[in-house]
């Protein structure tokens, strides 16, 4: 009989509960709290923190909590409440010079002031499962990635990383007493080492330096600027950017670039109160910053020299920093004059399709009901397929006529 | 620094009335003011992040929340139904956040926010109809560059959408557009009337109503003031018609309204019943009865009025 069209509301209002429930899992298993997830899933979190385009370790864990693990879910609600947060001004400039390194490496130079700094990283870790973390460690090293002296981190292999043999992770353990001396406060970045060479493309600030433009805040318009661009790929997905860096690799744009530098670790944010006048520092927030050093042929006025790509990226996030400084050189394309014939070298393509709360929103709400539109499909299909049967039927009585 | 890091029993965050801050609605009204002086031009705004999802009605959502006022009542409807999900979503969402009066009553309502329908009951001076837009640029389909679509909306530039309907004809006999089908406003702009059926795009035509559409993801509002002409693209030889049925509804009879089909059975039974709930039951309470009415009324799907 009749499929029940009422009842909208009370559904609403039990799938909240059955949320709840599948959310909570097995009642025998213990519950995670937010602390455990932002200290034990903290690449998760750092992932939520970018896309969600907020700075909270806690707010990201919890949105984690709250939507099963889902990191598009859990940024959406990173954003949803973001936009509620009260405005009360603009930081200074981040030096990420004065970044406190936890990681740093370069593939252009073998070695360089600051020196090569591997930290924490699965690169060279063996993808083998470490059966023992199905039990609980008993004591817990106190080594946290976050914790202590960027050195702790490097002396040995991080409790999260399987490879227990001491012997073999040779690549973590110090390379000598040099290493032991304190990293430098302040590290030239690779492109400035470039720049100081006349061989990078020098990058200033736009006539006037004005505010960057807020895409939160005012509707994008195309052609973007670069301000634009990086702060759109700075939320955008991680999937898809990687995506998109990755077919620049592979040819679908001409780029061949060099990881100049990858670099994670705390920098201070600085903020100058109107009533003070002078800088207080608020905090350490951990950023991880990668920049790609690309051919450029140069031109009749310019001689040849490399180009940039630039990725910043909340937390320890390589691949994302990376795929973004990728996609950042595919999009200057236009401004040195190349031909923009790949998705990558697209401003609009790139910047429309890589916000994945939007994305995931639009794709999901195919779910909501569209009986209204799909009836007019079906009145519509009903009838060419009626009149055409009509049509065909008056041929066939009008051949024999015809053949006489 | 935040508050939420502080989830003191004392402390209790608080939303700004109808969710918005003050200085985002200023925003939104200011592109309202825009649309509505230029009608059927999509004017750019600061959409912003929303605690629903983009693409389930984001930009109808910001709209009325700019609006909406403690002497306002809303209806809200998607495909014509005050109880579908979504509706009842969005509804919710206003009482809980502007401590909206709503209503399910066409007439009654001073906002009506819809996604796909506009009411069977003809609107009336004063009264706001708020669309929920999926894609506001209506040449997107022809041209999936806003910088190009932008254009040719700047120079009237609308052959491709002409010939696209003609290529219609030729391949079907007929424009096969059913819904969000194209109209061009005012003599000027070439509009989307979002995925309303074209059943509907009639009922915009010089309407006495005020009519505002908001897209949330592609950060576009425009508007119809009341009394705009709004003509369906056609031809002369192939001028515009809208749906009909060979039946009427099942349960109030109405001969004049857009049905959805409902599969009663997995021997292809089918009823109409009239999309537009509020509509269907005014009819029923009146003593109007379709065929089907007894059926539905026995096994407590829909009350029947009492005689």
């Amino acid at each position: 009989m009749y499929v029940a069209v009422k009842g909208g509301e009370a559904a609403i209002l039990a799938t909240h509960d059955l949320v709840a429930e599948a959310r909570r899992g097995d009642p025998a298993v213990p519950e995670i709290s937010v602390a455990q997830i932002r200290e034990q899933q903290a690449l998760a979190c750092a992932r939520v923190m970018n896309e969600g385009s907020l700075y909270d370790q806690d707010l990201a864990a919890l949105a984690l909590k709250q939507s099963q693990g889902d990191v598009i879910e859990a940024a959406f609600l990173m954003r949803a409440y973001r936009t509620t947060l009260p405005r009360f001004g603009s930081s200074e400039p981040l030096d990420t010079a004065a970044m406190a390194i936890r990681r740093r490496v370069s593939a252009t130079y073998k070695d360089l002031p600051g020196g090569q700094v591997l930290g924490p990283t699965y690169d060279y870790t063996h993808r083998l499962f470490d059966f023992a973390l199905m039990e609980p460690q008993q004591a817990p090293s106190p080594l946290g990635w976050g914790e202590g002296m960027p050195r702790d981190a490097q002396n040995a292999g991080s409790p999260s990383v399987p490879s227990s043999d001491p012997a073999s992770p040779g690549h973590l353990l110090p390379q000598g007493e040099k290493e032991r001396a304190p990293l430098d406060a302040t590290m030239p970045r690779v492109p400035d080492i470039l720049g100081a060479e006349g061989l990078m493309e020098a990058e200033e600030p736009p006539e006037g330096d004005p505010r960057p433009f807020d895409l939160t805040r005012d509707p994008v318009s195309f052609p973007a600027d670069r301000d634009v661009r990086l702060q759109s790929m700075a939320r955008g997905d991680e999937g898809f950017l990687l995506g998109l860096g990755y077919s620049v690799q592979r040819g679908f744009g001409g780029t061949h670039p060099f990881v100049g530098e990858v670099r994670v670790g705390e920098v201070a944010v600085e903020f100058v109160p109107e009533e003070l006048g002078f800088a207080v520092d608020l905090g350490d927030v951990t950023l991880t910053e990668c920049q790609m050093v690309n051919q450029f042929q140069g031109s009749k006025d310019v001689p040849p020299q490399f180009t940039r790509g630039y990725g910043l990226v909340f937390g320890h996030s390589e691949r994302k920093a990376m795929s973004m400084s990728l996609v950042d050189r595919a999009l200057k394309a236009r401004d040195f004059g190349e031909a923009t014939n790949y998705p990558a070298q697209q401003d609009e393509f790139v910047l429309y399709h890589a916000d994945n709360v939007e994305a995931a929103g639009f794709v999901e709400h195919l779910k909501l009901p569209h009986y209204v539109d799909f009836q007019g499909e079906l009145e519509l299909i009903r009838r060419i397929r009626r009149e055409r049967e009509e049509r065909l039927a008056q041929e066939q009585n009008a051949m024999p006529e015809a053949a006489e | 620094m935040t508050i939420h890091q502080m989830p003191a029993d004392d402390t209790k965050p608080a939303y700004n009335y109808a969710y918005l801050d003050e200085q985002t609605k200023r925003m939104i009204r200011r592109a309202l003011l825009k649309a509505v002086a230029v009608p059927g031009y999509q004017v750019p705004f600061g959409s912003r992040e929303m605690p629903l999802a983009r693409g389930w009605g984001t930009g109808g959502i910001q709209i009325t929340a700019a609006i909406i006022g403690p002497a306002d009542t809303l209806k809200v409807i998607d495909q014509g139904a005050d109880d579908t999900t979504n509706a009842v979503s969005i509804r919710k969402f206003f009482e809980r956040t502007a401590d909206a009066r709503t209503c399910e009553a066409t007439d009654e309502a001073t906002i009506i926010q819809t996604r796909h329908r506009i009411p069977e009951a003809p609107l009336k001076s004063g009264q706001v109809m708020v669309y929920q837009v999926p894609m506001p640029e209506p040449l997107r389909r022809l041209e999936p560059r806003e910088a190009e679509t932008r254009k040719m909306h700047a120079w009237a530039e609308y052959g491709l959408m002409q010939v696209k309907l003609y290529e219609d004809i030729a391949r079907y006999g007929e424009i096969t557009k059913t819904y969000d089908y194209p109209v061009m406003v005012n003599g000027r702009y070439v509009m989307a009337p979002s995925p309303i059926p074209k059943f509907d795009n009639p009922k915009m035509h010089m309407s006495p109503a005020l009519q505002l559409f908001g897209a949330g993801r592609e950060k576009r509002i425009y508007a119809l003031p009341p009394h705009t002409s709004v003509r369906s693209l056609d031809f002369e030889d192939h001028p515009f018609r809208i749906q009909s049925w060979t039946q009427p509804c099942g349960l109030c009879g109405a001969g004049d309204s857009y049905l959805d089909e409902v599969v009663i059975d997995d021997q292809g039974g089918r009823m109409f019943v009239c999309s537009d709930s509020h509509y269907c039951e005014t009819r029923r309470a009146e003593g109007h009865r379709g065929t089907m009415l007894g059926d539905a009324a026995a096994s407590g799907l829909v009350e029947e009025a009492a005689q």
